[in-house]
């Protein structure tokens, strides 16, 4: 007796998989911002920073890269209200998660960047009598710019299949619809079959929209 | 009469000496160079030449000695009246200023890869010299033709030969109007056809009466275009005087001699 996919019952509530969609990219968007500024402001402090603040970051890196995502948005979400007087809903706390945690990677992206930067531009920069915020900004950033844009996307396509662990805490993103339609129609392997194929379609979209990017990026003038 | 017409010292470096580690780069190196004058520094490899150059501009520290442009110590404040031998590094605002009186021009070019000819031009013009991005544009547009470049402004460094991306290099140097010019074997990384094209801008330049330093293994040009040619030899100064006689095949300072007849056997 076999099984026989039937998908209307999906269509009907393909609104739920549609908008859960379109949360799903806005979480990962707003979380790659602010883990972008996050990143670079610790990155350019680490690289010019004493031992403290270095073993400071690198414990932060540390901490991040080996506890898992979805623990670490327990601890935000269930963990962090009991300790400090917050109050905060649970898609707040899962962007705040989120960029905390690609922050850390970012870091490390960054960190690696900067330092691939060819010291003779920072020294043709230092000739024509650039201040080192100025080599910063004019010379050692849009080089790292260049360096690490696709290791960027990279972390922006994971960053984007990561949302879905938003959906413990109940965030209706598009993994969350699908267990909702799931728990509503039972139609469990026509779901998941249309999720899956939502993520891909995104993801590869996503990708080859950031290559565009990263290509009109490395010959903009 | 006399006297007033010989021209001011711009670049006095009185006894600088540098170690990295414990390798002693630069032995007590003492030379001045008037304003308008053009001098080469040859040398074996190793013996200190683009160390030298770098003090000028403070790219590098020095542990003692002094190096001064237009009277001005490079790199460190002057120091309280009686010297208390702790000397005071400039702020790096300092350091920032007074490096852009001071141009230079590297063998490997170090453009800026993200911006154009015209852009590596115009960022010290702007952000250091404070113009306007128009008239930024417009000097780096006149430069770029001096070079021989104005139909190449808004191509990027990657789109450039060798030969292209040096003389927007010394474009990006000269456009600052720097007090000095320091080039460090600029040629080397060229193919032997290009060379000539990049030595014909400093000599252009050398005729406008712009003071250089250079480092170079062109002997001919070395000859042709030096008002003096200092001979460096493990880390100090060997020789020093006009190409005639630094380059004189009769010479008594044996290091020189031998440098020369090693030179004359791989170059000619
Ligand atoms: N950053 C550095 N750290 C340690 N040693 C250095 C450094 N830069 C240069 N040296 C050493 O200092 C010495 C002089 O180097 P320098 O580059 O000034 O020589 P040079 O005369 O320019 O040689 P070349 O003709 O090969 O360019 C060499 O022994 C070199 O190995
Ligand atoms: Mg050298």
């Amino acid at each position: 007796m076999g099984y026989t996919l039937n998908f209307n019952l999906i269509w009907r509530h393909f609104d739920k998989l549609w908008g859960g969609l379109l949360l799903s990219l806005e979480l990962a968007v707003i979380s790659i911002a602010i883990g972008i500024v996050i990143g670079l402001v610790l990155a350019v402090w680490y690289v010019s920073a004493g031992r403290v603040v270095r073993a400071i970051i690198a414990a932060y890196v540390e901490f991040i890269r080996n506890v898992p995502l979805i623990l670490l948005v327990y601890l935000v979400f269930y963990g962090l209200p009991t300790v400090v007087d917050l109050a905060y809903s649970a898609q707040t706390s899962f962007v705040a998660t989120l960029a905390l945690y690609s922050g850390a990677y970012l870091v490390e992206v960054f960190r690696s960047g900067l330092e691939a930067v060819p010291r003779g531009q920072l020294d043709a920069g230092k000739a024509i009598g650039l201040t080192p915020w100025q080599r910063l900004i004019h010379v050692r950033l849009p080089t790292m710019m260049r360096i690490t844009l696709p290791a960027l996307s990279n972390t922006f396509i994971s960053l984007f299949k990561d949302t879905s662990v938003a959906s413990v805490i109940s965030v209706p993103e598009l993994t969350y619809g699908a267990q909702w339609i799931n728990f509503n129609t039972f139609r469990i392997v026509e779901v998941y079959l249309v999720v899956t194929a939502m993520y891909l379609v995104t993801g590869y979209a996503l990708l080859f929209a950031l290559r565009l990017v990263e290509r009109w990026y490395r010959t903009a003038r | 009469m006399a006297s007033s017409n010989k021209p001011p010292v711009l670049l006095d470096i009185a006894e600088v000496s540098k170690s990295f580690g414990a390798v002693n780069v630069l032995r007590s190196v003492s030379l001045t160079v008037d304003k308008g004058e053009v001098v080469t520094i040859i040398g074996p490899s190793g013996s200190g030449k683009t160390t030298l150059l770098r003090c000028v501009n403070f790219l590098e520290s020095y542990d003692s000695g002094s190096i001064r442009i237009d009277g001005k110590e490079v790199g460190f404040r002057p120091g309280p009246a009686r010297d208390s031998g702790a000397r005071q590094r400039r702020s790096e605002r300092d350091l920032a200023s007074m490096r852009a009186e001071t141009g230079m021009v590297f063998q490997g070019f170090n453009l800026f890869p993200h911006l154009t000819a015209a852009g590596n031009i115009m960022l010290g013009l702007t952000k250091v010299r404070g113009k306007s991005s128009a008239e930024a544009r417009s000097i780096a547009e006149h430069w770029l033709g001096r070079v021989g470049l104005g139909h190449k402004a808004d191509s990027l460094p990657a789109e450039l030969s060798g030969g292209q991306q040096q003389r927007v290099g010394i474009a990006r140097a000269v456009a600052m109007e720097p007090k000095i010019l320091l080039l460090d074997e600029i040629t080397s990384a060229l193919d032997p056809e290009l060379v000539g094209e990049v030595l014909a801008v400093v000599r252009s330049l050398a005729e406008d009466g712009m003071t250089m330093v250079m480092v170079t293994h062109e002997m001919a040009f070395a000859r042709d275009a030096s008002s003096r040619i200092v001979f460096m030899a493990d880390g100090g100064v060997s020789a020093v005087g006009p190409p005639k006689e630094v380059l004189a095949a009769e010479t008594t300072n044996e290091r020189l001699r031998a440098f020369l007849a090693r030179f004359r056997a791989s170059h000619f």
